[in-house]
């Protein structure tokens, strides 16, 4: 009998030995996921001038639901990563899908959020929100007059014989933010820009490859009517106004055999002035200048080649190779986006990196030297300073 | 935390193996002949259905991991997909729903390293290289092995030394029970996400050596269930709480299986004709302010296969395979606010396979394999390239044993041509032809010190690649033409202890326990390029380091009152760790980073208890905390998940029919959690089953 009880005995040691295991491996429990509080990180001495501070919308990944929201305080020279769970920690799934755009008009802010098919509009201090757009496809933002003006790609559709797909501007109140009006435009139109009465929409056809769109989209803002197309280039996507009624449109090229380049368009002679031999991914006007970074892949050395460069707009010569004088670029990894601080010229470079990790941002004195670097979110894209006499876009 | 849980499992292993060992000093080991010898009829059948200590005709040095019978049946598993997540080393991916993406991860090495054979050949996918699980019922599968490295048995086809690891699904083969020459089986099956799910075989028996069998299957599911998703302020209190139901993820399925099995002197053969076709909704991720989709995805799988096998002398075997596959897809976006997609894509595929098998001495066998493949890739894209792959595979290898030891080392030599044309608005302008030659080796050893108790020592080295897929290679924009193919290098030790025995409540033990290191370079991965949003170019520059632990126990308990009790634990630990950029480490850099959705403790339990016609099943899945990629952020972690699942199941005997009817609850305390960020899996859910043998 004894051997029996034994066994009976390894039995239950076995059992008990399993259910301990079992307990025991329910200690490794989920917790409650709390709402993310943003994280502050000191990263040069305060400095006080007109402008406070400045918004960064940071992308992420498609799907990923990852769009997130940083600040800078100049006050504290404190960067303050993701603040929009903290200011609004009562909206399911925070701020969404695909930040696309960011722009500051009144006491608001409002964040272009692409595939959540809105825009939030957030208090421009407490960053709390107070309205939700609904715009489907929503993709840049531009104010003038009470109104906002946004692109969206998604037009009525055609699809005999070939697939087309007109986008549109909404004109949005900005007092009852309701959308009041809407005006049919090219192809997938990407940014906009306001200048001397006139929309100009940089229609890029970017869901038609290799049919690229390659106009340009006047609206009067009077009868928010289209007048006309231009034909600048395929593939548009940034354009930005300057204070001689100049455009400096960016178009992307084909990514082979037609390349990305800039182009100088003259609003009050109505006419294509230059075209300047300078890949774009970003760029930013400052006064005079024109900041451009871009990467442009190579099949040749199969790997991606990098450029910072600074246009004169009075000259429209490219003045500078690389705005980074002291090497440090070797750092970035896919510089995405670029801004310039209005007063100090201190210029900022956010690298996107892999596009699924977090990014980082660079600030450059206006010589070029690195001053500090920083982990964003992820896809650091779009900036706005906030401030007071200041043009906040 | 992580600690905590890997310490109950070591001791809990320890525990098994003590009073392992004190079972075999206590009692000489009998074979697994007499333990079966006991009890009545039903009970017996069910020992011979679970026990899985006998001794197999001929043993691969490294025996896989496997599900069979009633086991595989009281998982609660629809899918093939469901069903593995019970091996050690296993992560699914799991898109959620019951028509949803689910690919399997051997030991971190990516979905494209696993290999998944249907009844001995390989299910391809040349275009992008996975195979979803998912679409696979377990209806008509009898058996799931997994293999890591290969299946270290030499006399198989070259396709089989080919993958870093590899799922074997094996359907039912007709048996007969004395003077029956037909089987009916039907069953249905409902429950949650509007699930009706009916399926039908027969199996006829024409001569003695001759059977046909019949099997289809008809699912439908609305894919809908409740999910939900909250956030807590750091005091504990609800930030937010908001519950839906996931929309879009309707299915409608049917697949036609039928097969000829023959049997001859020496040999045996079979053949075999498998239809699938699928229309689904693809329910995508929750994101803020978008709770639904409309994409959609149309499937239609083919194949023809037949394999024959003969022992023509004493000292030569022989196996021949053959195989044509063609699938077809169609994506749909029918969503006007978003870029219009309705891309359809076809794949051809033939194969041919010869293993011959030579005995030089009786314990010395040598083996000579050579497959032949050809691909092809049609699609409705503008400048698609239309591939072509032509891949001769040849195997040598060889098994030698000598009385506790087990060799055997093979040689594969691959060679591969692709072909495929540049096109500019739809003229031809050029065309390329790329030859690849590797030749890989694969070492397995196993050692069983004492001949009267079954303790196994064993160790594999095997270095493989995977080749680029068309998507890879020739996808618009992002594929790149001049890929490599990815290496994985896999080490592994380790152990098996078995024993049986007949005396007491236990009636047997098994213990496996194995340490790896796996090293991936050349890892194919998606880098940003150029000028514009998401463009992506694949390369060759990722670099994976693994190290894991897999361990997994398996008891099986005679209790009073004829009660039966068996229980599986598996348990994995790995750290697969991310080393392709070495300048991005730090302040949350991807360098030395866990990967993506690999946790580093993962585990199951599965508790099986019978009596008489009573089947009552328990299984708890345990999936630790993990990042959604390798930048381990908090904003990229992921909290754990485990489910605990229940079914229960009655024979009832109404003359020569038998009716099983079992009923299954999942996902029991209703936790609601995502396998794949902003995809959520379905809470608690039910199922019905009704199951008729005539």
């Amino acid at each position: 009998m004894k051997p029996k009880s034994h066994i009976r005995d390894t039995g239950t040691v076995l059992l008990s030995q399993f259910l301990m295991a079992v307990l025991l491996l329910l200690a490794g429990c989920r917790e409650e996921v709390t709402i993310f509080l943003p994280e502050h990180v000191s990263v040069a001495q305060p400095v006080y001038n007109d402008i406070e501070g400045f918004y960064l919308l940071c992308e992420g990944n498609m799907g990923w639901n990852k769009a997130t929201l940083d600040y800078y305080d100049y006050g504290h020279g404190e960067y303050v990563r993701n603040i929009f769970s903290y200011a609004n920690p009562t909206v399911p799934k925070e701020m969404g899908d695909v930040g696309n755009d960011i722009g500051i008009y009144g006491s608001n802010l409002y964040c272009v959020i692409n595939c959540s098919n809105k825009i939030d509009v957030l208090d421009k201090y407490t960053c709390k929100k107070k309205y939700q757009i609904d715009i489907p496809n929503c993709r840049y933002i531009r104010f003038l007059g009470g109104y906002a003006y946004v692109t969206s790609y998604a037009g009525p559709v055609q699809i005999n014989p070939n697939y087309e797909q007109r986008g549109y501007v909404a004109k949005i109140d900005t007092v009852t933010m309701q959308v009041v009006d809407t005006c049919l435009v090219g192809f997938q139109p990407d940014e906009l820009e306001i200048v001397e009465g006139k929309i100009y929409v940089a229609n890029s056809g970017g869901y038609m490859v290799p049919n690229y769109e390659n106009t340009l989209s006047v609206i009067d803002v009077a009868t928010f009517k289209e007048e006309r197309r231009i034909p600048i280039a395929i593939n548009l996507s940034w354009v930005k106004g300057d204070r001689h009624g100049m455009l400096w449109i960016a178009s992307r090229g084909d990514y082979y055999t037609r390349a990305s380049k800039i182009y100088a368009y003259d609003t009050r002679k109505s006419q294509l002035v230059d075209s300047i031999d300078c890949p774009v991914s970003n760029m930013w006007l400052d006064g005079d200048s024109l900041y451009v970074v871009s990467t442009q892949w190579s099949y040749v050395s199969m790997g991606n080649t990098f450029s910072y460069a600074v246009i004169n707009t009075l000259t429209r010569q490219q003045v500078c190779d690389n705005f980074i004088t002291d090497g440090t670029d070797r750092d970035i990894v896919i510089p995405y986006a670029v801004a310039v601080n209005p007063i100090t010229r201190d210029i900022y470079v956010t690298d996107a990196k892999d596009y699924v990790s977090p990014g980082r941002l660079y600030c450059f004195d206006r010589n070029g030297k690195q001053r500090w670097s920083v982990r964003t979110g992820d896809i650091p894209a779009h900036f706005v300073f906030l401030g007071t006499n200041i043009n906040e876009r | 935390m992580r600690t905590i849980v890997l310490a109950a499992f070591l001791t809990l292993v320890c525990a098994l193996g003590v009073s392992a060992q004190e079972g075999v000093l206590a009692h000489q080991a009998d074979s697994v002949m007499t333990s079966v010898g006991h009890g009545r009829l039903d009970s017996m059948q069910y020992i011979q259905n679970v026990i899985i200590y006998g001794r197999r005709p001929y043993e691969d040095v490294i025996p896989a991991q496997e599900l069979t019978g009633k086991q595989l049946e009281g998982l609660n598993s629809h899918s093939v997909a469901d069903a593995v997540r019970y091996f050690a080393g296993v992560q699914l991916k799991d898109y959620g729903g019951v028509g949803g993406l689910k690919t399997v991860d051997i030991r971190s090495m990516g979905t494209n390293h696993m290999g998944v054979f249907y009844d001995g050949i390989q299910i391809g996918n040349a275009q992008n290289g996975q195979v979803d699980l998912g679409k696979f019922s377990l209806d008509n599968i009898e058996a799931i092995s997994l293999y890591n490295g290969q299946r270290s048995n030499i006399f198989q086809s070259a396709k089989d030394y080919g993958s870093a690891g590899t799922i074997y699904l094996r359907t039912r083969r007709p048996k007969f029970k004395d003077g029956k020459r037909d089987n009916l089986n039907v069953s249905f099956k409902t429950g949650s996400f509007g699930l009706v799910n009916p399926s039908v075989r027969w199996e006829h028996k024409l001569s003695r050596s001759v059977s046909l069998s019949f099997n289809s299957e008809y699912t439908y599911a609305t894919g809908k269930y409740r999910f939900r998703y909250m956030r807590h302020y750091s005091d504990g209190s609800l930030a937010w709480d908001t519950t839906a139901v996931r929309q879009n993820g309707d299915v409608r399925s049917y697949r036609l299986e039928g097969a000829v099995f023959g049997v001859m002197t020496s040999g045996k053969w079979h053949a075999k004709a498998y239809f699938y076709d699928s229309n689904k909704g693809i329910p995508g991720a929750i994101v803020n302010n978008v709770w639904k989709h409309a994409q959609r995805q149309w499937d239609s799988n083919f194949f023809l296969q037949g394999a024959y096998q003969r022992k023509f002398t004493d000292r030569y075997e022989m196996m021949f395979n053959a195989k044509y596959s063609r699938d077809y897809l169609h994506y749909l976006n029918p969503d006007t606010t978003l870029m219009y997609i309705d891309n359809k894509f076809w794949q051809d595929e033939i194969y041919l396979s010869t293993a011959n098998k030579y005995t030089i001495l009786t314990d010395w066998d040598v083996n000579l394999s050579v497959d032949y493949q050809w691909n092809s890739l049609d699609a409705t894209l503008t400048g698609f390239g239309y591939p072509i792959r032509h891949t001769v595979l040849t195997a040598l290898a060889t098994a030698w044993t000598w009385r506790g030891f087990k060799v055997q080392g093979s040689m594969l030599y691959t060679m591969v041509n692709d072909r495929s044309s540049a096109r500019f608005n739809g003229q031809v302008v050029g065309k390329t032809s790329k030859y690849m030659n590797k030749v890989t080796p694969a070492v397995f050893l196993s050692w069983q010190p004492w001949q009267e108790r079954e303790f196994n020592l064993r160790a594999y080295y095997k270095r493989i690649f995977r080749m680029p897929t068309f998507n890879d290679l020739y996808y618009t924009d992002m594929g790149n033409i001049t890929l490599d193919p990815e290496y994985a290098t896999q080490y592994n030790v380790g152990f098996l202890y078995r024993l049986l025995t007949d005396r007491g409540m236990l009636a047997g033990v098994k213990l496996s326990a194995d340490a790896y290191y796996n090293y991936i370079t050349d890892k194919i991965i998606a880098v940003p390029k150029g000028t514009g949003q998401y463009r992506w170019m694949m390369m060759n520059v990722g670099i994976v380091k693994i190290r894991g632990i897999d361990v997994s126990a398996r008891t099986t308990l005679r209790l009073p009152a004829d009660v039966i009790l068996d229980i599986n634990l598996s348990y994995t630990y790995q750290k697969a760790q991310d080393y392709t950029n070495p300048e991005d480490n730090g302040d949350g850099g991807t360098y030395k980073g866990q990967l993506a959705y690999i946790p580093w403790h993962s585990g199951s339990v599965v508790g099986h208890l019978n009596w008489h016609d009573f089947d009552l099943n328990y299984s708890f899945i345990y999936v630790g905390e993990r990042y959604h990629t390798s930048a381990n952020t908090r904003e990229n972690h992921e909290q754990p998940w485990y489910t605990h699942d229940l079914s229960a199941g009655y024979l009832f005997h109404l003359g020569k029919t038998t009716l099983k009817v079992s009923g299954e609850v999942n996902n029991l305390f209703n936790q609601y959690y995502d396998v794949i960020l902003n995809y959520p899996m379905p809470g608690r859910n039910y199922k019905l089953i009704i199951k008729f043998d005539i």
